[in-house]
């Protein structure tokens, strides 16, 4: 009990900043030295499960029981949650998290490479740990990011990190998970007068048909260079995907139209790769398509405007339990980089129209964990897991009540500190306010 | 045998058709050409006066008065008779138009006839600014005002395009170069293929405007309100410099634009809401305009007939699009798919409302589809009369031109339309187009109609009889034997007439006949069947009688229902307000009384009119609450929905002149989605690309209505301001670097001197010139307009605050203020309020220090706080995002749903209206399905003024509607692919979706809005 209540005071201390440090001295936590048992919560363990008063136990970074009575291994510290909720660390896929600091700052933007066939582009080594953004995404309960590149078609491979490290390589989870291919849009101008203008008139339906066409060529002539392993003159392009072709790594298909979805499961099919569509937003006219494929999806965040101002006004916010409906494998993402500390209120409007609660965990965490290939050692809080674990006061997914108290990765417990939270004890120091 | 009746009374007087064939030749030449007295001839002159008379016509003089055998004199290119009776001149050349129709030429006062398209000759986005107008000479400031330019000094006849003209029926058009805002004076021209001189029929004939800057490369105006800013600027500019002000100098614009204002002023409107935004400046300066429309008029014939304004309608409808494939078809939203199917039916919707109009060629791609498409817009219900009302007698007197085209009367231009039939009839042929007394031949095939039995001699040979059918212009040929009906060919070109055809059934042999129509009837040569030489005549014998006309008349086409506005979501009738009785929720009051459970909100007269336990309904509607959550309608203070063709008047640093409230756009779908998330007023704010930005509008989401209805009345006027990397064009690449201010610290200097000129423009005597950028600052000064200013950073907030001081005003409110928890204490001080976002931040070097618990510090420091969208997607749930100060700071529920009801209610100065549940205030509510606070919260029902504008049953009925719809005009979209009519590809439909800044990454960006300029 003395223990558990230390523990209280640190946390509470780090909350108030009372030992008011910059987030500079907010350190990366060392490796889990001793067992931990989370008793007296609300599991959810991701998979659609909830244990009511449960427990949870975890060392050496991994789970090792859940349960109603888990018991923790012995000389476990034990904290009492008193009635809160433990989630699986939320995993936000297809971020730019780390990739760029000040989005109108060109110096700060590392995401977006020149070239339209990049696939050796590597974002790992770009993930830059000491961003001031990644302490904002832990506090709010994200643990995971997969980290993307753009630019071109083929932008090369993403990785996935966990949010509290020294440096990029300490930092990787999962690297190289997959190739990003930008598709194309297939729709055509709708302003007749500025295509008139163009001399030639430009058809950027057409445009688009030939680049995939030119894509498909390439990836042809990788596809025959992989079966050699030995070459005089080795080619970078081909052998970063290498990897492709033997499912070692997924193919994310970055698209949101009817026609770029179609051309996009084609192309995976082609050459028999381990396909994700990326974005989605009309996936919902496909999903039958996709779950006879087997085609998962990112789907882009809910919290966005219909496609046609004829879609229902909700058509965004329900495409998800249309894809659940329909047996799709799914996860929810959102775009950018600092808009993700609020993915799991995208996952709760997908909850407000049409999933359970728990469904709409599961699609930022254990689902994202499938789609992103790792969900053998994340996604769910079950035994053997690594233990990336949220603790909140309140349901997680609605911002009303979501206040993370606790956060834990590879059972390491970060520091839920961040920039904002320092700032906001500047000015309450200031103004005198509690 | 007499021949009263035989159609073939020119062969009887071929030898008069011969000598006009020969005329005609030399008209082609241009020799006929009457010289003017001032031209020198090179060879014999040949000076004729082109006497014609055209007898027994049916002459239709105008749509009201028809002769039947009458004849038109004409002489040197006037009409000197008309009528029955007229005297033919016995120099007239007579010309026998029995038969026939004869109809005014028509008259087109919207065209670009003879006039070069100006191109634009470098601007764009990446170019470097230029702040004042290229044009050479002692002109005005802004390149767009034109008003120097005059169509009859740039005019050069084209011959290539008035032929087409012609053969669509055109005579006479109205001519102006379609290049800029003010685009000077039309010029009244003739269609005749002569010297400029001889067609100008009057060179000054009309002033023409549009909100299109065309070619000007100048950055100003860089907007629809920024257009109509400088019209509004330009009218005063020009009275004031009636009195040649001294410090103006020579300014040519302006006095070419006084020297105008007496023609007719036609306006160019780009749409139906352009339309009332011509004609309400025409209102603000006694200028009714005459309005070129665009085709969309029709949805809006109300407000259309309010104007007062005449029209110039035009007739290129739509084509029907390729809707083949679903995933193209998509795309294309119901309203585009109504306007194909409705378009048709404008001109009949103006005659029915009784508005006056004429009808243009503009915009046609095809002309030969001209009369098709005005008999299309007959048969979808206008009037033949009508039709030939607006092409001819209309126009002509729209532009006060009616002494000189328009209809068939002695003085008047002999400009006419020579017919075989009743004009807007389906198959009759336009013959003639004469054009200032000249003949244009449109179709030489057949004026002979030579149809009838004939006895054709061989020599050698025997006799036969063939039957000449088919249509005057393609005549079919029959050889008539005893049992037989043997099929033949017939052709003629001119005098010249070819016969062939079997003499017997099932031969393969053919007689072969060549030969001329002459007086006396036909004969030539050929060779018969076996190849020897023949001589042949033939005679007429027996009248053709035509079969019965027996093409049924066509009815009208069945069309869908006109939505308000026209959008899938639209209303087929507008709602009525109800008196209202929500019975059993959880009222959230904002009141001292705080949330109450269990309790009735009763609605009377758009307000709310009680709220308690168990009110009694009486004869409200019911609407049951229970387990429901009512609040008052959601506030966003910081929006750019609903506005049309730029937010940003970026252009200037100061823009204070730009009003948001010009230039409303109330088919904006996204008044509908913001509905769907409670929202039920709006502050549409200008951008904030310059320091001082425009004025800005309130609106209440009333769906369905007009701008006009839409705006929140009696509300005090705000202005929009911005502060830091924005005015000073931080992130607008390397070519923006010479706009002053690009700094902070000249940020200061813009308001400092914009201030210090408007209070120095105050205290000027009377008989000063008008400033509407002044006066707009002049309010501020006398706190009778209200700042709303983007701002970021504390030092720029705390310099507009000392700013404001020094001037005497305060600062309304700072709006994004990401960093007004640093300086909360001295904005308190100052009295301004915040609206702020819950929680962006990242996206630009300015707001690094953004903290999502800047709400909460700031409503602790005591000021009034709101939370904003500046985002078409995220005010869709500014409930949730207010929500975040709960977790953000530890904000109390109540005080959360204050900061998007009241609090911004505060801040725009309405509270006494709206922004809480209180009897006697209006009835803007909102029924949450949940908690309001909750992320499962949906608005199941939004109600403005009492009136239920979404309801999230009705949304279901409305989907169904859409649907249907849809699939209906999808479907008879296929139906013309396949009867062959020529369709486009499917065309996306784009929605204007704007935000503050295009460079933030937290804006939503439409996916089918993607950025054509790459």
């Amino acid at each position: 009990m003395v223990k558990k209540n230390f523990i209280y005071i640190a946390c509470l201390a780090a909350l108030s900043g009372v030992k008011a440090f910059a987030q500079e001295t907010v350190y990366p936590a060392p490796a889990q030295q001793k067992a931990l048992l989370l008793t007296n919560a609300t599991i959810h363990v991701g998979n659609g499960q909830v244990i009511e008063n449960g427990s949870i136990a975890f060392a050496n970074g991994k789970i090792t029981a859940v349960g109603a009575n888990a018991q923790g291994e012995a000389g476990a510290q034990v904290i009492d949650l008193q009635g809160q909720h433990v989630y699986p660390g939320i995993i936000a896929p297809a971020s730019s998290l780390g990739l760029t600091e000040v989005e109108a700052v060109r110096s700060t933007n590392d995401y977006s490479e020149v070239g339209e066939l990049n696939p050796s582009v590597r974002a790992l080594v770009a993930y830059n740990t000491d961003s001031k953004v990644i302490n904002t995404l832990r506090s709010n309960g994200i643990l995971l990011a997969q980290t993307v590149p753009e630019g071109g078609m083929l932008s090369g491979t993403s990785s996935v990190v966990q949010l509290d490290a020294w440096n990029w390589e300490d930092a990787a989870y999962k690297s190289d998970d997959g190739q990003h291919l930008y598709m194309p849009q297939l729709l055509p101008s709708s302003n007749p007068f500025r295509a008139a203008q163009q001399t030639p008139a430009r058809d950027r339906v057409k445009e688009a048909l030939e680049k995939i066409e030119q894509l498909r060529a390439f990836l042809r002539e990788a596809q025959a260079y992989a079966q050699e392993s030995k070459h005089a003159e080795t080619n970078l392009k081909f052998e970063a995907l290498r990897k492709l072709f033997t499912k070692e790594q997924k193919l994310y298909i970055h698209c949101n139209l009817v026609k770029e979805i179609l051309l996009g499961i084609d192309i995976a099919k082609e050459f028999g790769f381990d396909a994700v569509i990326v974005g989605g937003a009309d996936s919902w006219l496909v999903a039958d398509i996709l779950k006879q494929q087997r085609i998962p999806v990112i789907l882009a965040q809910p919290h966005s405007l219909p496609v046609t101002q004829d879609d229902d006004v909700d058509q965004p916010y329900k495409t998800a339990a249309q894809l659940q409906k329909a047996g799709v494998l799914f996860c929810i993402s959102n775009e950018g980089f600092w808009q993700q500390r609020n993915l799991m209120f995208e996952a709760g409007t997908a909850s407000a129209y049409g999933l359970t609660k728990e469904e709409a965990l599961s699609a930022v965490t254990l689902n994202t964990a499938k789609i992103l290939g790792i969900d053998k050692v994340t996604g769910s809080l079950e035994v053997g897991k690594d233990a990336n674990i949220a603790v909140s006061a309140g349901d997680i997914l609605d911002m009303k009540s979501n206040k993370v108290t606790h956060a834990f990765i590879q059972g390491r417990e970060v520091n839920l500190d961040n920039k904002q939270k320092q700032l906001y004890e500047r000015y309450k120091y200031k103004y005198g306010l509690k | 045998m007499e021949q009263p009746s035989v159609p073939i009374p020119t062969v009887v007087r071929s030898r008069r058709i011969k000598i006009i064939y020969l005329l005609f030749a030399w008209l082609l030449a241009g020799a006929y050409a009457k010289a003017q007295e001032t031209f020198p001839v090179n060879g014999v002159s040949d000076p004729r006066e082109g006497c014609f008379a055209l007898t027994h016509a049916t002459i239709v003089k105008d749509a009201a008065t028809t002769l039947q055998d009458a004849t038109l004199v004409i002489r040197d290119g006037r009409i000197i008779n008309v009528g029955p009776g007229a005297a033919i001149p016995k120099d007239a050349v007579v010309i026998d138009c029995k038969g026939k129709y004869i109809y005014p030429s028509f008259v087109d006062i919207y065209s670009d006839y003879g006039t070069q398209a100006v191109k634009r000759s470098s601007g764009g986005f990446r170019a470097p600014p230029q702040f004042l107008s290229n044009t050479k000479g002692a002109f005005g400031w802004n390149q767009a005002i034109k008003s120097e330019v005059q169509a009859a000094s740039i005019f050069k006849t084209d011959e290539a395009k008035a032929k087409t003209l012609r053969q669509a029926g055109f005579g006479t058009v109205l001519t102006h170069q379609q290049d800029g805002i003010a685009r000077g004076t039309g010029a009244l021209v003739t269609l005749a293929d002569e010297k400029e001189n001889k067609v100008v029929i009057r060179e000054k004939a009309s002033a023409q405007y549009s909100f299109d800057k065309g070619s000007s490369t100048q950055n100003y105006p860089g907007s629809l309100m920024g257009a109509i800013a400088l019209l509004r600027q330009t009218y005063l500019d020009a009275q004031w410099y009636k009195n040649r002000p001294a410090k103006e100098g020579v300014n040519l614009s302006l006095q070419a634009w006084n020297d105008v204002q007496s023609l007719p002023q036609i306006f160019e409107a780009g749409d139906k809401w352009d339309v009332l935004r011509a004609d309400k400046i025409g209102d603000e300066f006694g200028v009714q305009y005459i309005i070129k429309a665009a085709g969309n008029e029709y949805q809006r014939i109300p407000e259309m007939a309010a104007t007062k304004a005449s029209f110039i309608l035009p007739l290129n409808f739509p084509q029907a699009m390729d809707v083949e494939d679903p995933n193209d078809a998509r795309f294309v939203a119901l309203s585009d798919l109504k306007q194909w199917e409705m378009a048709p039916a404008a001109p009949a919707a103006f005659e029915k409302a009784g508005i006056p109009f004429c009808l243009t060629a503009d915009g046609m791609k095809d002309m030969k589809q001209f009369l098709a498409n005005v008999r299309k817009a007959i048969e979808y219900g206008l009037t033949e009369q009508k039709a030939l009302d607006a092409l001819t007698k209309v126009p002509a007197a729209l532009i006060k031109a009616d002494d000189k085209v328009g209809s068939l009367e002695a003085g008047k231009l002999a400009n006419f339309l020579v017919t075989s039939g009743p004009l807007f009839k389906e198959n009759t042929i336009l013959f003639h187009n004469w054009v200032q007394g000249k003949r244009y031949v449109l179709n030489e095939d057949g004026w002979t109609d030579i149809r009838g039995t004939y006895t054709l001699t061989l020599s050698p040979g025997a006799t036969y009889t063939i039957l000449v059918k088919g249509t005057p212009v393609s005549p079919a040929l029959l050889l008539l034997q005893q049992q037989d009906t043997l099929a033949g060919t017939i052709s003629v070109d001119g005098k010249l007439v070819r016969l062939a055809f079997p003499l017997a059934k099932r031969s393969s042999r053919t007689l072969r006949l060549s030969g001329v129509l002459a007086d006396q009837g036909w004969s030539g040569n050929g060779q018969d069947t076996s190849g020897n030489a023949v001589k042949w005549s033939a005679a007429f014998a027996k009248a053709f009688a035509a079969p019965a006309d027996t093409t049924k008349k066509k009815t009208s086409p069945d069309i869908g229902k006109i939505y308000y506005p026209f959008n899938g979501y639209g209303w087929e009738t507008l709602p009525q307000q109800k008196d209202i009785l929500i019975k059993n929720a959880t009222v959230w009051t904002n009141e001292q009384q705080g949330k109450l459970e269990n309790t009735d909100v009763l609605v009377r007269g758009g307000k709310i009119a009680q709220v308690g336990k168990n009110l009694p309904a009486g004869n409200a509607l019911v609407i049951d609450g229970t387990g429901k959550h009512l609040t008052p309608g959601v506030i966003d203070e910081h929006s750019h929905i609903a506005i049309t063709r730029g937010v940003n008047e970026g252009t200037q640093s100061v823009t204070s002149e730009v009003r948001i409230g010009d230039v409303l756009n109330p088919d904006d779908i996204n008044i509908y989605r913001q509905l769907s998330g409670g929202v039920t007023s709006s502050h549409l704010l200008h951008g904030s690309a310059n320091t001082i930005g425009g004025q800005t509008q309130l609106i209440k989401l009333r769906w369905g209505a007009d701008a006009e209805q839409l705006k929140f009345a009696g509300w005090d006027p705000f202005i929009k301001f911005a502060l830091g990397e924005n005015v000073k064009q931080s992130n607008w690449g390397e070519s923006q670097r010479s706009r002053f201010p690009q700094t902070r610290m000249g940020v200061e200097q813009v308001l400092t001197d914009a201030f210090t000129r408007a209070r120095d423009y105050e205290r000027q005597a009377a008989g000063k010139r008008r400033d509407l950028e002044l006066d707009a600052l002049v309010e501020i000064l006398n706190k009778k307009r209200f700042i709303t200013c983007h701002s970021y950073v504390q030092s720029e907030i705390n310099m507009l605050m000392h700013v404001a001081d020094t001037f005497g005003f305060t600062v309304n409110t700072f709006t994004h203020i990401l960093e007004g928890y640093k300086v909360a204490d001295k904005m308190k001080q100052h009295g301004a309020g915040a609206s702020t976002f819950a929680d962006w931040w990242a996206y630009k070097m300015e707001v690094q220090d953004a903290i999502a618990y800047n709400a909460s510090i700031m409503s602790g420091v005591g000021l009034t706080v709101a939370i904003n969208s500046d985002d078409a997607e995220m005010a869709r749930r500014l409930n949730q995002e207010a929500a975040k100060s709960i977790t953000y700071g530890g904000m109390a529920e109540e005080d959360a749903l204050k900061m998007v009801t009241l609090n911004p209610a505060k801040l725009l100065h309405i509270s006494d209206r709206v922004g809480s549940i209180k009897p006697g205030k209006d009835a803007d509510l909102v029924l949450w399905s949940d908690h309001p606070l909750s992320i499962y919260a949906k608005a199941d029902k939004t109600i403005v003024d009492g009136i239920v504008y979404f309801d999230r049953e009705r949304d279901l009925e409305l989907r169904k509607r859409i649907a249907a719809e849809r699939n209906r005009l999808i479907q008879k979209m296929l139906g013309e692919k396949k009867k062959g009519a020529p369709v486009q590809k499917a065309k996306p439909t784009k929605d204007d979706l704007w935000n503050c800044e295009d460079m933030e990454s937290g804006h939503q960006h439409s996916i089918i809005n993607g950025d054509d300029e790459q």
